[in-house]
């Protein structure tokens, strides 16, 4: 009884020094929690464990080895996650043990002379990719892949085409019907968005990007800043197609306004720029994400999220609503009414949330790998989904996957 | 430009058979239309299938593919489109349609955007027709270019974005900026003179800028007058005004050392009051730069600034430099000089030594105006060093201001108040950056001014200059100058006469 006596004011006094380390850090960043709880910083080590199927080269390193810019452009995630798991903690090399299956296969990395990438043989690629695992190994056939993930970080995911009509046209590849896709691309009810997908930010070089901070008192003087393309001359000249106009009515409707700071100049302060913005555009572009939305977190500056029913990267993390400001693409030639009518606390709470360093961390792909980074963020996604679903095992001789299924140009072998 | 007017006609062409196409009855159908329109002509169906034929190569020569798949759309398709049509305005305000068209997803039903009106602006209200489907659901396919009645900014927005920004930036001085800033006393000798006015207003619009609390003492030499009391009344600083005895001498040499003695009793003011906050030394013809003020917010006692030293006579720099000179150009700074460690070894000094012969002597000569050994002004110290009472503990290197001054030596430079000198600190990155510069530009002590720098009573007589650039005209042009001048000066004037000669006692 004695003791007991005396542990309550501990705790008591506990809890006052705690809440006052607390507010401190309150002041200058707030916690970030989303709907599935606090789990920015959580560790997936000891919740999941990953097998890394060992492909033939030709699958991976020498697809990187003909075209070394595949590991700079924003699709360079892929090749970042194989070399991520390889060296992590929560890989296997018993897959008997294993709860996630990956493949390492680089889709994304047959570049046109400019740097974007064709996809025009990645069905082929991934078709090829799958039969291998299939014929090798028995676990794709136990569950035709609902416990395999894999990375399709392209325009459209696993559509593999870059233009909408397309990429809608083919759908997801039939191969990939069940198992779990990491990927770039999210709209609400598109084709291209199957349920359960992770969806990641595209890769921006960190130490490019950590060369150009600058110190945080600058003041923040510029209201709203974007940098890029508002007509897509070279494909769309007329203008409606690219971004659904929505870029080429912000430029319409915004180009007189010196609190808009919008152009489609390359400077190199672009990133320093960022930092001396309050506001910064991410508007669709063909596509409806964007590596400006990774840049803004980065900088601290508010993004302001253009593209209608968008899903952005970790959804369930991260309560983007708070965040970031989401405008509606009606809406567009109202902007500056709506930025301007934020209410100040709400600003200024947001700019708080982009101060916590574990917001950063998480849209980044570090080399080496750090807590609390993407890679991390991943993991956490797939552990989320674990245990397994008992169905997802098939009884001896049940077969729902069409191998046949498709245009007929994906069943060539690659 | 060709092109832009065939779209014109063949998108009115399109839009016509297209309303003609609703207003059959929701089926569109340019069939329909052409219908209705032949039955009401007498010619013959094959030339009028001719016709229509001939419109057709001549809507899908300039529409192209986009024609061709309307046809088809419309005429294979099952299910009812309404078409949308869309129009935007540049700002070269050419007219351009575009039609809005749904297109079949594979795995969804088609959903109408937003019906517009068919007018040359856009409406901002846009009626969404969410028909058939229970959620919103995104199009592909060519959209409209929205774009507002009026794209100009609105003035009560953008003073509310102003307000946004300063709070913003209010914000981020809070958290990365100095974390409890102390007020600043800022001490400057003045006195009444044709350029007191330019300098004062100078240092006024600094001490505004500054966003720290600001006490200003200004000790005026020869007591206090009314154009410094004017100046100071609009400066909307908290100032305190304390006059000086003496009034202020004409040569250099003497100035600076009626200044230091200004300088002290700012600093016994602020010890009889007990004032708190960080004295700094500003001459009202100096010129400061705002990161200084945020700067000397780190010193703990007495710290030490880098001051350029802008030293210029009135004429051309006939300095000629020497070898060793060019090679290492003499850099015009007085300030805290460090070792590799950040230590203070030593005090950089201006090298006055070829000026030496031609330096100025009085003030307003046209010579160059040499500065001091060290200059106030690149000195700041916490007031609490020289208050009475040593309460927080005032370092023994810290000489007492009252034995100060007291057998009527001079003080030089701050320097003389410690006992120590290696215990200042330097500021600025060691002394590498340089915040204020130091510049003396005065008039002759003789020069008039209008006081308080109104003219009044207005300008009666109008003399040319002596030596105008234009030619000095004859009586046609003449006549013109003179009504010129007659709408520079007054009403009440009387004449604006030109005077060829300069009149003795108006020249200034």
């Amino acid at each position: 009884m004695g003791v007991k006596s005396w542990i309550l004011p501990l705790l008591l006094l506990q809890i006052l020094f705690g809440k006052f380390g607390i507010a401190e850090l309150e002041q200058h960043t707030e916690r970030i929690s989303g709907s599935a709880g606090d789990v920015l910083e959580d560790d997936p080590v000891g919740r999941l464990k990953v097998f890394v199927y060992e492909l033939p080269l030709k699958y991976n390193k020498k697809i990187v080895g003909r075209d070394p810019r595949c590991l700079n452009h924003m699709f360079a995630a892929e090749i970042f996650m194989h070399r991520f798991l390889l060296t992590s903690a929560v890989r296997t090399l018993n897959p008997e043990e294993a709860d996630w299956f990956y493949t390492p296969v680089y889709t994304t990395c047959d570049l046109t002379p400019n740097g974007l990438p064709l996809p025009f043989k990645s069905p082929r690629v991934m078709r090829s990719a799958i039969q291998f695992i299939s014929t090798n190994w028995p676990y794709w056939n136990r569950t035709e892949g609902a416990d395999h993930f894999f990375l399709v970080p392209h325009d459209f995911g696993a559509c593999f085409h870059y233009q909408e009509e397309k990429a809608i046209q083919r759908g997801i590849l039939p191969l990939l019907k069940k198992a779990t896709l990491v990927q770039t691309f999210g709209q609400e009810n598109h084709v291209c968005l199957k349920e359960g997908s992770i969806i990641i930010p595209p890769y921006a070089p960190p130490q490019k990007m950590q060369a150009h901070m600058i110190t945080p008192d600058t003041p923040r003087s510029i209201f709203v800043y974007f940098r890029g393309l508002f007509y897509d001359v070279g494909n769309d000249p007329e203008g409606g197609y690219y971004a659904r106009g929505a870029r080429a009515s912000l430029w319409e409707n915004f180009k007189n306004n010196p609190l808009f700071d919008i152009s489609t100049e390359h400077p190199t302060t672009y990133y320093e720029d960022m930092q001396r913005a309050v506001f910064c555009l991410c508007p669709l572009g063909w596509a409806p994400w964007s590596p400006r939305l990774v840049e803004g977190v980065v900088f601290g500056c508010i993004p302001v999220i253009i593209a209608d029913d968008i899903v952005l990267p970790f959804a369930d993390a991260i309560p983007w609503e708070e965040i970031g400001v989401f405008v509606a693409e009606k809406d567009v030639p109202n902007l500056d009414t709506i930025l301007t009518n934020i209410p100040i606390d709400v600003i200024l709470r947001k700019q708080r949330l982009l101060a916590n360093p574990s917001m950063k961390q998480a849209m980044l792909f570090p080399q080496p790998a750090q807590p609390g980074d993407a890679f991390h963020q991943i993991l956490n996604g797939l552990a989320r989904k674990l245990p397994h679903d008992k169905s997802i095992y098939l009884k001896p001789g049940e077969r729902t996957l069409n191998w046949t299924a498709g245009p007929k140009g994906d069943l060539k072998p690659w | 430009m060709f092109h832009s007017h065939g779209t014109r006609r063949s998108n009115a062409a399109a839009r016509s058979s297209a309303s003609g196409g609703l207003e059959g009855g929701g089926v569109g159908s340019p069939a329909a239309s052409s219908a209705s329109e032949g039955s009401s002509f007498l010619p013959s169906a094959s030339t009028f299938w001719l016709l229509l034929h001939g419109l057709c190569c001549l809507i899908s020569l300039f529409l192209g593919f986009r024609f061709s798949r309307l046809i088809f759309v419309l005429l294979f398709s099952n299910t009812i489109y309404t078409y949308t049509t869309t129009t935007t305005t540049t700002i070269t305000s050419t007219r351009t349609e575009t039609l809005t068209v749904s297109f079949p997803l594979t795995h969804t039903p088609p959903i109408e955007t937003a019906v517009k009106p068919n007018n040359s602006a856009l409406e901002l209200s846009d009626k969404m027709s969410n028909q058939g489907s229970s959620h919103s659901q995104v199009v592909v396919g060519r959209h409209g270019i929205r774009i507002r009645p009026w794209p100009h900014p609105d003035p009560t927005e953008v003073m509310r974005a102003h307000r946004i920004i300063e709070r913003v930036q209010q914000e981020q001085r809070k958290w990365y900026g100095v974390k409890s800033p102390r007020p600043l006393i800022v001490i400057t000798p003045t006195y009444a003179r044709t350029f007191q006015a330019l300098h004062l207003t100078g240092l006024i619009h600094c001490l505004r800028n500054v966003p720290y609390p600001v006490t200003w003492i200004v000790v005026e030499a020869g007591g206090v007058t009314n154009e410094t009391a004017s100046l100071l009344a609009r400066s909307r600083v908290q100032f305190l005004h304390i006059p000086f005895h003496e009034k202020m001498p004409v040569e250099w040499a003497e100035r600076h050392l009626t200044e230091n003695r200004m300088r002290l009793l700012g600093l016994r003011v602020i010890r009889e009051r007990n004032m708190d906050g960080i004295v700094l030394f500003a001459d009202d013809s100096n010129v400061h730069s705002l990161d200084l003020f945020d700067e000397i917010q780190k010193v703990q006692w007495m710290g030490s600034v880098s001051v350029g030293i802008l030293a210029h006579s009135g004429g051309p720099d006939r300095t000629l430099l020497t070898e060793d000179e060019k090679l290492n150009p003499p850099i015009p700074v007085q300030g805290p000089a460090c070792n590799s460690s950040g230590h203070l070894i030593g005090w950089h000094t201006f090298n006055s030594i070829p000026y030496s012969e031609k330096s100025a002597t009085f003030v307003g000569e046209s010579a160059t105006v040499l500065p001091g050994k060290m200059e106030w002004s690149g000195f700041v110290f916490n007031a609490r060093m020289i208050w009475k009472e040593a309460e927080d503990g005032r370092p023994e290197w810290v000489k007492d201001l009252d034995k100060i001054g007291e057998n009527g030596e001079e003080i030089e430079s701050p320097l003389a108040l410690v006992n120590d000198a290696s215990f200042v600190e330097p500021l600025g990155d060691c002394g590498k950056k340089v915040m204020l510069w130091w510049m003396r530009v005065e008039a002759r002590a003789d020069s008039k001014f209008p006081p308080g720098w109104i003219i009044d009573p207005p300008l009666e007589i109008v003399v040319p200059a002596k030596r105008t650039p234009w030619q000095e005209s004859d009586d046609l042009a003449g006549s013109k100058l003179e009504q010129d001048d007659r709408r520079f000066t007054r009403p009440k004037s009387r004449s604006s006469s030109k005077r060829k000669n300069a009149l003795p006692g108006q020249d200034n």
